[in-house]
């Protein structure tokens, strides 16, 4: 297997800037990220922890650099939305589950997008559901479910197409200590079991620490590797 | 997700439904009202005739002049069965200042047709003076057979009363020919002869002997006139166009519910976008709410019409005046209608929600 054919996330001297390029957030950024490995982007508030995940997933567009997930250069829409269905997984600090619809619905919904079957969407949903303890609570509005059950909620959703690769931004920042040290054990068991990529942006040495790798951040830089 | 996300925002989808409702209703409800009364008035003219003559290039029959000599004319061809001289005119009678009245031959079908509530056929002759009530405008002008009323400058004993089914006979006065163009200072003219063919003749025979001997008449089908009169012409244009302005402004409640649609929920769209849908996707979503919102409206203004107009019909002053004509063409142009409201209407929402940038909706307040 050589290098390439490994690496799950590469990223050369990327570069992002808002506001007309007023606001830098990151200045040359570069990251490798083998396959199964779980890495943690460390670093304070406006670091680019987030902006850097955002280029990941091709959410954002790069002002210069490289950027390849799963051997795909995330360059163009046909391509970002090829990996959003299938390769990729996205976790945000808040849930950000539609309230209205049952967690079920939820769900399902990146099985519509990729144009999966029902049935196997189910089957799928069921096994995710219970593996995280939210089976039970498949049926009820999300507006009805506690926060660590949202956030459980919302890994399963990101679970669903089998990504090879899952990007967390601060995916227990809104918890509390009980449901933030259940849920980040989950994620670990489930990348872990299923032998794939996490890349977890967090400001919590604590969880950092669990990680296979840190990689620290400042002021748009990788900073070096390590707590 | 087009059902689901339009279940979740009830309020918003009913409102939006409403408002197509009711340019739908609106649209049925006038289009099929003056489609209604284009054939009271196609039936009127016909009677049991297949043809009509009347002066050429007139823009409306009150004015056609017609020589009632024609009609004898006519009857003396073997390709014609019948010809029956016609005069339409507008009367007044005390506190009545429009009432329709029809100067017709003793022999008009028309009459026998309806159902003799006082006085009978026979006492309706060309040489007298007597006139027929319809039934309702025997009611208004308070009149019965052996009665006499004032119209216009005379007055004129009452034969007696018929029910007719057609409104505006109904609610007409029938005066003898002769009568009626002495009353009017039209001598020895009607406004149309109506035509009954000879069995086994065409209509093209009676166009070519009109052509020939009378220049200045033209005869035509039942369906060419209805066809090419100018006023069921303006008439049915009239209907269409305000139906359709009053459709285009329900349409609006469809723009407004969908773009609320789009802006309640932004960051929805961009967890959608997260999770893999591409922009067309979401804009097809887009279409889809509206286009199913459209949908349910026009049902509901179908139903909301055909129950108003059959609420009309039962109203006992327009008892026969109305005879709403909601057929395949209204509901498909309805239907039509609805679409393009929906797919109008949901375009700039589906632009919009389309050219989100999910990473800068997620940071949306």
């Amino acid at each position: 297997m050589s290098m390439q054919d490994d690496m799950a996330v590469r990223v050369e001297d990327v570069w992002k800037s808002f506001d007309h390029g007023r606001i830098e957030v990151l200045k040359g950024v570069s990251l490798n990220v083998t396959k199964g490995e779980i890495v943690a982007l460390c670093g304070t508030s406006g670091c680019g922890k987030s902006t850097l995940l955002n280029v990941i997933s091709g959410l954002e567009d790069v002002d210069r650099g490289l950027i390849r997930v799963a051997g795909q250069d995330v360059v163009d829409e046909k391509t970002r939305i090829e990996l959003l269905r299938h390769r990729i997984g996205y976790v945000f600090q808040f849930h950000h589950l539609m309230p209205d619809l049952t967690l079920a619905e939820n769900c399902l919904v990146p099985v519509i997008a990729a144009g999966g079957g029902k049935a196997e969407g189910l089957a799928r949903m069921q096994e995710l559901a219970v593996a995280t303890g939210v089976a039970h609570r498949l049926k009820q509005p999300v507006r009805e479910l506690s926060g660590g059950e949202r956030q459980r909620g919302a890994l399963v959703r990101a679970l669903m197409n089998d990504p090879d690769l899952l990007l967390c931004d601060e995916p227990t920042g809104a918890l509390d200590e009980s449901n933030r040290e259940k849920v980040f054990e989950l994620l670990l068991e489930l990348v872990r079991s299923r032998g794939r990529t996490l890349v977890l942006a967090t400001h919590d040495p604590e969880l950092a620490r669990r990680c296979d790798r840190t990689v620290r951040m400042r002021d748009g830089r990788m900073e070096g590797e390590g707590i | 997700m087009v059902f689901t996300n339009l279940r979740r925002h009830r309020v918003r989808t009913a409102i939006g439904a409403v408002g197509i409702a009711l340019g739908v209703a609106t649209m049925l409800s006038v289009v099929g009202l003056l489609g209604g009364a284009v054939k009271m008035f196609e039936r009127i003219l016909r009677s049991d005739a297949e043809m009509v003559v009347f002066e050429k290039n007139v823009s409306d029959l009150f004015f056609s002049n017609v020589e009632v000599t024609v009609a004898d004319e006519l009857e003396k061809q073997p390709f014609v069965k019948e010809a029956q001289p016609v005069l339409f005119s507008i009367i007044t009678a005390p506190g009545r200042p429009v009432i329709t009245c029809f100067g017709i031959r003793a022999t008009d079908g028309r009459l026998k047709k309806g159902e003799w509530l006082q006085g009978e056929a026979a006492s309706f002759k060309d040489d007298g003076e007597g006139v027929v009530l319809g039934e309702r405008a025997a009611d208004f002008l308070n009149a019965k057979a052996g009665s006499s009323i004032e119209l216009g400058q005379g007055t004129y004993p009452v034969a007696g009363v018929v029910r007719m089914e057609n409104g505006f006979e109904n609610g007409g006065v029938f005066m003898p020919l002769a009568a009626c163009q002495k009353a009017f200072h039209k001598e020895g003219v009607c406004s149309v002869i109506t035509v009954a063919l000879a069995e086994g003749h065409e209509s093209g025979e009676v166009k070519t002997w009109m052509m020939k001997t009378h220049e200045r008449l033209t005869a035509l089908e039942n369906e060419e006139f209805s066809r090419s009169y100018s006023q069921f012409k303006i008439m049915k244009t009239t209907a269409w166009v305000v139906g359709g302005c009053a459709f285009l402004l329900g349409g609006l409640s469809v723009t407004n519910t969908m773009i609320l649609s789009v802006f309640g929920r932004i960051k929805e769209l961009a967890i959608a976008r997260v999770c893999g849908f591409s922009r067309g996707q979401v804009a097809r979503m887009i279409f889809g709410e509206s286009l199913l919102v459209a949908a349910i409206g026009t049902g509901m203004g179908w139903a909301l019409s055909v129950a108003g107009l059959y609420a009309l019909r039962e109203v006992p002053q327009l008892q026969g005046y109305i005879d709403p004509q909601i057929g395949s063409t209204e509901l498909i142009g309805a239907l039509g209608l609805a679409i393009f409201t929906g797919l109008g209407g949901a375009l700039y929402p589906a632009w919009y929600a389309a050219k989100l940038k999910p990473a800068e909706a997620l940071r949306f307040e």
